[in-house]
């Protein structure tokens, strides 16, 4: 699904055996979208050396600390992937 | 953090990778240093010092410095096009009530192209872990000390954008020209870990 700037969306949590762009400290927690960044070949994917371009949408999605942390005043932005994003509620 | 030596360990294992690929004749040693020399030859902070002093002197450019990086530096002959591949560049701007970090906590994307090979506490685990959980006590370290009133926001390069900070133009350099301007601006200042 295609995000706009300002959705709230929730990162997956996910432990994949492989590679991923998802760091660890931002899986699971709810962020807004800043901006559509472009569109790039999956790094999961990629890494595994299957070929298989799965080219997606990535994201520029912004934290709170505290969302993040638990304690913080700034913020932190990621650039994701689509799939790493669900709408949040 | 500047006595990290994680470049040394890094330099073995891509020697040692680039002897296996020139013994299987995979790749052309010489092909690749004259490569990577012309890049290293047109990638220095220099690039990004232009780019910011251009902005401090014309609002327009700023403007579209912001809004699209990667055609606007070209207006002053830097550009994101040299490496392996294009690379999106976003460029964000620091103000008096806003300042603005980079980091990659994965690995250690950075714009090289206009700031030149990455200082080695860029790549270091103290600097990638520390600078998205407690980025004033970081700034601080670094002898930049930020008002409680001013946010901090962490850009962390996890996919193919790369950032360079806007940093704001020091009060009293009105006087200098477009040049002088660029000679204030420091590679750490286009980080995010000094002021200019």
């Amino acid at each position: 699904m295609a995000f706009s700037p300002g959705d709230r969306v929730r990162t997956r949590v996910i432990d994949p055996p492989h590679h991923t762009r998802l760091p660890r400290y931002a899986r699971g927690r709810i962020g807004s979208i800043v901006e559509l960044e472009g569109a790039w070949p999956l790094a999961d994917l990629n890494a595994q050396g299957t070929h298989s371009l799965r080219t997606e949408p990535v994201y520029a999605v912004r934290f709170r600390a505290q969302e993040l942390w638990g304690s913080g005043d700034h913020d932190v932005v990621l650039d994701l992937w689509e799939s790493y994003l669900e709408e949040a509620r | 953090m500047s006595d990290d030596h994680d470049d040394a360990q890094l330099s073995r294992q891509v020697r040692a990778l680039e002897t296996l690929l020139e013994r299987r004749d995979l790749v052309d040693s010489r092909g690749i240093d004259q490569a990577v020399e012309a890049y290293l030859a047109r990638a220095t902070a220099a690039n990004g010092a232009r780019i910011v002093a251009r902005a401090w002197v014309d609002p327009g450019f700023a403007g579209r410095l912001l809004t699209d990086a990667n055609t606007a530096v070209e207006e002053v002959g830097a550009s994101m096009r040299g490496g392996i591949q294009t690379q999106r560049l976003r460029v964000v701007a620091n103000t008096d009530r806003s300042h603005n970090v980079v980091t990659c906590t994965l690995c250690s994307c950075y714009p090289v192209a206009l700031l030149g090979p990455s200082p080695s506490w860029y790549k270091s685990e103290a600097y990638r872990s520390r600078i998205v959980r407690e980025p004033r006590g970081v700034l601080a370290e670094f002898g930049l000390t930020l008002a409680d009133g001013i946010d901090i926001t962490v850009w962390d390069s996890t996919s193919e954008s790369r950032y360079l900070v806007l940093p704001a133009r020091p009060a009293g350099t009105d006087a200098l020209t477009e040049t002088e301007l660029s000679g204030l601006v420091t590679r750490n200042g286009m980080i995010g870990t000094a002021a200019v």
